[in-house]
């Protein structure tokens, strides 16, 4: 759509603005203050400038939780997004299948993040969990608590069924959005399955895969409730991921001007990512309607 | 035929943890320590009973309703006007405004969650259901703006324009015409709204104490001295999912309805 340039529509952004720099200036500003601040009380305060940053940069055990972060995403995304996708492929289309299979696809997303990692931590168990109790009753030796490898098929399992209904919901809306006159026609063609999919519906669903994967990509990033809650980090420290290494260092241990430094090197990673991540993708996109 | 067949498969498979839950939800502690069983043999309704009666359990869920309505509010009465700008007009800034608003949804919670706590204390908003709203727009106004704008590139901008010629001021036009050709679009946004605030743990915890204290964290009590209360865990766990079920059925025929979004 060709948009008029007008820099009265500053007028409508400006609540927005308000609203989200209240909640997001300030608190940054106040994070920023404590990470260049060695701070013993409320008025003895010393400037330390970048030296809480080089200590986080070396710090063995926070490389290690970023790898693991690292790990993870790409992990969960590499699962969700092709299986997201081949749900919304079979979703019913009409009538009141269609809504049933609505419902009961979105519930796993409902569900407070502490309470999936509760359902999840009950299921491992093997004295009372279904999961638990059934590979142990087929003969596996299956303890999250002492296993890491364990505990990682767990969480990527947990956050699997927690998430992969969030990218078929988007799928699915997107697919319902193509016209019949694009299957028609592919018909006409003779066309095969897979090429219906591949040149008709996985273009139109790049939008809302694009939505799809960077919310994903963001908020698997700041994972916290569910591990904390499934395993607590452990064993050792095998799934601690980046959100709980911070909060065990800002809460815990009370270090605010390292935990502080730290979360604005986090913060800048994510933003890293999503930048480079957004700009190939409006980039493809830019490239992709110039040639139409 | 095959098709339906898998679809059923997965659809079982996803709801075995949910069953699992609602299987222990009415059992007694003992019978669920005793024996795995599949179904409960000895089936009471005493954990939601427990909940449902007393008052520092139920008002978990009514604090938590009441943020994430106060959210959903605030988010979509500043987000419709900006979306509205982003589709239709270019301005100084709107790439970098709109990338910005974006990386609010990138910060983690965990990194905010102290000083959210101390600013909202400093202006005496602390365990108050407002700061809990005011908190998770953080990153719920990026997410509104993002989709909305999505489903407004869609409406032509003849209609504005008609709208105009025909006298519409633009505040009318804006509530009596744009608003129901969107509807769909504010439905699947407020659907997102919900679900993003209502299942956030970390800000909703750390800015409440007694006051406005959400369901997620009232549960944490049932790990008492004497072990895990599991059937009331169970219980509460069950009705968290419940007022969820509520607004996907009203946004059904919305996300039904299919749309395509993203800036192009």
């Amino acid at each position: 759509m060709n948009k008029i340039e007008n820099n009265k529509a500053w007028f409508f952004v400006i609540p927005v603005f308000v609203v989200v720099a209240f909640s997001a200036v300030i608190p940054l500003m106040t994070v920023v203050n404590y990470s260049v601040q060695d701070i013993f009380g409320a008025n003895s305060t010393f400037w330390t400038g970048t030296e809480w940053y080089r200590q986080m940069l070396r710090d063995p055990d926070l490389q290690a939780a970023l790898l693991r972060q690292f790990a993870f995403s790409f992990a969960i995304l590499a699962i969700e997004v092709p299986l997201g996708i081949g749900i919304a492929l079979l979703m019913p289309k009409k009538g009141w299948a269609a809504s049933a299979a609505l419902v009961l696809v979105a519930m796993p997303l409902l569900i407070p993040l502490n309470v999936v990692g509760t359902i999840w931590q009950i299921l491992a168990r093997t004295d009372i969990g279904l999961l638990g109790w059934s590979l142990s009753s087929i003969g596996v030796d299956y303890n999250i608590n002492a296993n890491a490898a364990d505990a990682w098929f767990t969480i990527i399992l947990m956050d699997v069924w927690h998430w992969t209904p969030l990218i078929a919901l988007l799928s699915y809306s997107g697919l319902r959005a193509i016209p019949d006159a694009y299957y028609q026609a592919a018909r006409i063609d003779r066309a095969s399955r897979w090429a219906v999919f591949r040149y008709i519906q996985l273009p139109k669903l790049s939008n809302v895969l694009v939505i799809g994967v960077l919310l994903r990509f963001m908020d698997s990033f700041m994972i916290y409730a569910e591990p904390f809650v499934l395993t607590g980090g452990g064993p050792g420290s095998s799934t601690t991921f980046l959100s709980q290494a911070l909060t065990t260092m800002a809460v815990g241990q009370f270090d605010l001007g390292p935990a502080a430094a730290f979360s604005i090197i986090y913060f800048l990673i994510i933003l890293a990512v999503s930048w480079v991540f957004y700009t190939a993708i409006m980039n493809a996109q830019k490239d992709k309607s110039a040639q139409q | 035929m095959k098709s339906r067949i898998a679809f059923i498969v997965y659809i079982v498979l996803m709801l075995l943890p949910i069953y699992w839950l609602v299987n222990m939800s009415l059992k007694t502690n003992s019978e669920i320590l005793g024996a795995l069983s599949f179904w409960p043999t000895n089936l009471t309704f005493d954990n939601y009973i427990n909940i449902l009666t007393d008052d520092s359990w139920y008002m978990g869920y009514v604090n938590s309703m009441t943020y994430v309505f106060m959210n959903m509010a605030i988010s979509l009465t500043v987000a419709l006007p900006a979306a509205y700008a982003f589709s239709r007009y270019k301005f100084v800034g709107d790439k970098h405004l709109f990338f910005w608003l974006l990386t609010n949804k990138m910060a983690p919670p965990a990194v905010f969650a102290l000083p959210f706590f101390q600013l909202y204390s400093s202006v005496g908003l602390f365990d108050t259901h407002i700061a809990v709203a005011l908190a998770h727009t953080l990153f719920n106004v990026a997410l509104a703006v993002w989709i909305l704008e999505g489903f407004m590139s869609g409406v032509p901008k003849e209609i504005d324009e008609t709208a105009y010629i025909d006298g519409y001021s633009f505040p009318r036009f804006f509530v009596k015409i744009y608003i129901p050709l969107i509807r769909s679009g504010i439905g699947v946004t407020a659907f997102f709204l919900f679900m993003f605030s209502w299942i956030e743990l970390l800000l909703a915890r750390t800015l409440t104490s007694t006051g406005a204290q959400p369901i997620q964290a009232i549960m944490t009590r049932t790990q008492g001295a004497s072990g895990i209360d599991w059937g009331t865990l169970a219980a509460a766990g069950v009705l968290t999912i419940v007022p969820g079920i509520a607004v996907v059925y009203f946004v059904r025929n919305h996300i039904a309805k299919g749309f395509a979004l993203g800036r192009t």
